[in-house]
């Protein structure tokens, strides 16, 4: 998402050294000479040439932009995959949760694989043995992992009709324990007395790589359960931050931001963040209104389908609210009536704003450390998957922290399954111990009859 | 711990040239050493400085009339024997104490694999970074330490506000520590040392993830009962003693190219001399309250109590020998613990996948050409040394006992309980009703809403 906010319309000056007078004119911070390939410092020898990128606009893109300038013709098809991706998101929402479970399982799939390969060409590793399929197997033991906790918490009632699956759940965390092992045997077995440091350096690259990608995906399918809203607001947030700020600093753009990105600039710090607070602010009303997006995802076991339906809880409903005397004259109206969900919109979009570059920072660090351009070449125009998802990883985190800091308690499906798992006794203490608070409550009549 | 298992007597020691390559048996050009340099261009490994003899004086002196291969052989008992003493001790000062002990554990270790890191990649010189790895360290601490204190302590949570609030938002808190660890690492990373710092990165978490989530799920199982620290330790101890011993004595097949002084000879007699340790210790350590009870903290009196009811599995029963072990002893029947049954397990997984975890260590040293972790220990090298076959049998012990033994911690379900809304509580106590009239627990008469 970094070449979003560029000043000039041009690309980062690394891959192509004959660079265009204009774009060395649209760049105009001086930095001109911005090398690039500065790792004379890191002097790991082993570093490859990253391989020239290909080419993957398709044809009739390339045929009907033939006519325009380089820097014009780099913009349209920019723009043009732009709407594209947002139109593919829009779609996948409207065929509802099932898809989008899929969907995300799928980036991450290809996140993972564009990491991994570009481990590959840093240590040159495409010989070592087994190494891809542990990889592989490793992201399969981490997902089998992750998406039984899912399936256990959410689709409780399921489960207890299928012996099968009941066995699988209940002892899911041996199993998934006992594939990890196996996986971490192989690997042992696998060392062979040449590639002893490539293979661990492949190891702890393929960890980190689950660590950063799998449970943050997990995080954000958590998230959809929790409702749809809290998966479309966040990832519409970050996008329209990208591109705000990309807008400001292409216009307005004068104070670079950062060494590390030299195309980003203040300007179009501070106005993504004002523009993606109202922006975040806004599309929350309308979305707050449909139940489709508001409800969590449930699992309906007799029609086997998600259901989304239910008592949209005080978050959306609307509430009157007075703003403080400044905007109250600005507004010439005494109270406004909201949604506490756009309250709790804006933090969504300040996180975005403030701290959700720091994860492109991040993969910029990186990307210049193994000095390469982009991830992949998936996305003409764009770069890789992992190019556009960058900055929603440490969005995802965020927002699950924030839903179970602030928003829900504890799942009670998952509460009520732990209860019906203790000794009878604890059952029977525990029972008493909520009926008083229940009594104290108000939520049971007292009564007269003695608890035991 | 690979150390222990030396074919023949370790001739080795008697170069510190050799040292290096030690690991190696005796006479055998140390082929990989060299090539995996040479193949790989890895030109950034460093020489690692000859550690420098830690053993005490008085050590030195009782034995500097013996030869240097016997030397080794005292030194090395006589650390192990102070090792186990110590254990013992700390076993008997209280779960308190362990806690405190597991910490540092984890501490050290962490602090080995890092300076590794440093000297392997040069990057002492890098900003901000040793301070960044303690940051990180302290972030995940807080984290797992929040989430122990917040199920075991609830009650003395509850009690003081300034606890409550820190429990009620602990993942918030935590997360946003990390995030500022994160945010420090970018706006560190400085032009010419991206690659460096983001190894170093990488390095960090997953010693991190090895290190301080094995210590959490050690502290864990202690807390279920000290039975569960105690046999899984002394089984991975005895195991690796034992296979020694057998190695020693009886050792004749190489067992894996990894480490060429483990034979076949010392694994299977460390297989069933642990087995047979296991059963022997749980037996006598399922008698006593102290080591079965679960821990808890007793909120009067501000201590750590092990005081219960035994659960099933420590209380006698009889079971019936099968016809083979009937005729052998002339028993029909014996008087076992069910816990020795599934002692049986956690010595099974000691001898067969623990060693595992002996060979990545043993890999990790080769392939950055370390003799040992550090020199803390004489004779043993450092305690990630003593400890690298403990971390797979931590994780193990806490899946098994999770998955086989018990059910969720009551306490940590009333949290949740009275964290969810009204409405959401009186749900679940209609389907809890309905449940313990099933099952007649409650009277049929109790009438409640």
């Amino acid at each position: 998402m970094t070449e979003l906010r560029k000043r000039g319309g041009g690309e980062p000056a690394s891959a192509e050294k004959e660079a265009d007078g204009e774009e060395r004119l649209a760049l105009g911070l001086g930095l001109a000479g911005e090398p690039d390939g500065e790792a004379e410092g890191d002097s790991k020898a082993d570093t490859p040439e990253a391989p020239p990128s290909v080419d993957n606009t398709p044809q009739c893109l390339s045929k009907a932009l033939e006519g325009l300038s380089s820097r014009w013709r780099n913009w349209w098809i920019r723009g043009i995959l732009s709407l594209t991706m947002i139109c593919l998101f829009f779609l996948i929402i409207y065929l509802g949760p099932i898809m989008l479970i899929i969907g995300v399982m799928v980036v991450q799939i290809k996140c993972f694989q564009e990491i991994i390969t570009i481990g590959y060409r840093v240590y040159h590793s495409y010989e070592l043995p087994w190494f891809r399929t542990l990889s592989w197997f490793f992201l399969i033991c981490a997902n089998y992992f992750f998406y039984g906790e899912t399936v256990a918490d959410y689709f409780g009632v399921l489960v207890q009709k299928e012996e099968p699956l009941q066995f699988l759940v209940r002892y899911h965390r041996f199993i998934s324990f006992t594939l990890y092992l196996t996986g971490f045997c192989m690997f042992v077995l696998s060392l062979v007395k040449k590639h002893y440091r490539l293979q661990f350096y492949m190891f702890a690259w393929t960890h980190v790589t689950l660590l950063i990608v799998v449970t943050q995906s997990h995080l954000v399918i958590q998230n959809l359960f929790e409702g749809m809203i809290w998966f479309i607001v966040p990832i519409s947030i970050v996008i329209c931050n990208d591109i705000t700020a990309y807008l400001f600093g292409f216009f307005f753009g004068r104070t670079p931001l950062i060494k590390l990105s030299p195309k980003k600039t203040w300007e179009g710090f501070i106005g993504g963040f004002v523009s993606t607070v109202i922006f975040g602010f806004i599309l929350a009303y309308p979305l707050a209104h449909y139940q489709y997006f508001v409800c969590p995802v449930e699992y309906d076991s007799e029609t086997n389908r998600f259901a989304v339906a239910c008592q949209p809880s005080e978050l959306f409903l609307l509430h009157e609210y007075r703003p403080p005397k400044l905007l109250q004259q600005f507004l010439r109206q005494e109270t406004v009536t909201l949604f506490p969900f756009q309250i709790h919109s804006v933090a969504l979009s300040t996180f975005a704003s403030l701290i959700g570059p720091f994860g492109g920072f991040f993969a910029s660090g990186f990307k210049r450390a193994f000095k390469i351009k982009d991830f992949a070449d998936t996305i003409p125009g764009h770069g890789g998957i992992m190019d556009r998802f960058d900055c929603q990883y440490l969005m995802a985190t965020f927002v699950h922290v924030y839903i179970a800091s602030f928003i829900r308690g504890p799942n009670p499906s998952k509460v009520l399954q732990q209860l019906l798992l203790l000794q009878p006794e604890q059952q029977r203490s525990i029972f008493n111990l909520l009926r008083s608070h229940l009594r104290e409550k108000g939520m049971l009549p007292p009564t007269g009859s003695q608890a035991q | 711990m690979t150390e222990l298992r030396h074919r023949g007597p370790a001739e080795t020691d008697l170069q510190a040239a050799d040292d290096f390559r030690g690991l190696d048996k005796d006479g055998a050009p140390d082929g990989d050493a060299h090539s995996d340099s040479e193949a790989k261009g890895d030109t950034g490994l460093p020489d690692v400085p000859v550690p420098p003899d830690d053993t005490p004086q008085v050590l030195n002196k009782a034995l500097s009339g013996l030869s240097s291969r016997w030397k080794n052989w005292w030194v090395r008992g006589i650390l192990t024997l102070a090792m186990i003493s110590f254990f013992f001790f700390i076993i008997y000062l209280g779960p308190m104490v362990l806690m405190m002990i597991v910490l540092c554990v984890q501490i050290k270790c962490f602090q080995e694999i890092i300076t590794i890191g440093y000297s392997v990649y040069h990057s002492y010189h890098l900003p901000w970074f040793r301070t960044l790895s303690w940051y990180f360290l302290l972030c995940v601490n807080y984290f797992f330490y929040g989430e122990t204190v917040t199920d075991y302590f609830f009650t003395l949570v509850q009690r003081e506000e300034p606890l409550r609030i820190l429990s009620k938002y602990h993942r918030f808190i935590s997360f946003a520590l990390y995030l500022t660890g994160f945010c420090m690492f970018v706006l560190s990373l400085v032009k010419k040392h991206y690659r460096l710092q983001f190894y170093m990165f990488g390095w960090t978490h997953v010693t991190l993830l090895i290190v301080v989530t094995q210590s959490h799920l050690i502290i864990h199982n202690l807390f279920e009962g000290m039975i569960w620290f105690i046999v899984p330790i002394s089984c991975v101890i005895c195991n690796d003693i034992m296979a020694y011993m057998f190695g020693f004595f009886f050792g004749r097949t190489p067992l894996i190219k990894l480490s060429p002084k483990k034979t076949w000879e010392g694994f299977v007699g460390g297989f069933f001399s642990t087995v047979v340790f296991g059963i022997l210790l749980s037996y006598v350590m399922a008698g006593y309250r102290y080591f079965v009870c679960p821990v808890e903290f007793n909120s009067d009196s501000n201590s750590f109590t092990v005081d219960c009811q035994p659960s099933e599995l420590f209380q006698l029963q009889e079971y019936p020998l099968p016809a083979v072990l009937q005729s052998l002893t002339g028993w029909a029947t014996v008087h076992m613990y069910p816990f020795q049954i599934h002692s049986i397990a956690l010595s099974a997984f000691a001898s067969i996948v623990g060693p595992f975890g002996g060979f990545f260590a043993s890999g990790f040293k080769r392939a950055f050409k370390i003799k040992d972790f550090a020199n803390t220990i004489p004779g043993h090298g450092g305690i990630m040394d003593r400890f690298d076959c403990q971390y797979l049998m931590a994780t193990f012990v806490n899946v098994y006992i999770a998955s086989f033994i018990r059910g969720p911690n009551p306490s940590k379900v009333i949290q949740q309980l009275l964290a969810l809304r009204l409405d959401q509580q009186l749900q679940i106590f209609n389907s809890l009703k309905a449940h313990l009239t099933e099952r007649g627990l409650l009277p049929a008469n109790e009438v409640a809403a």
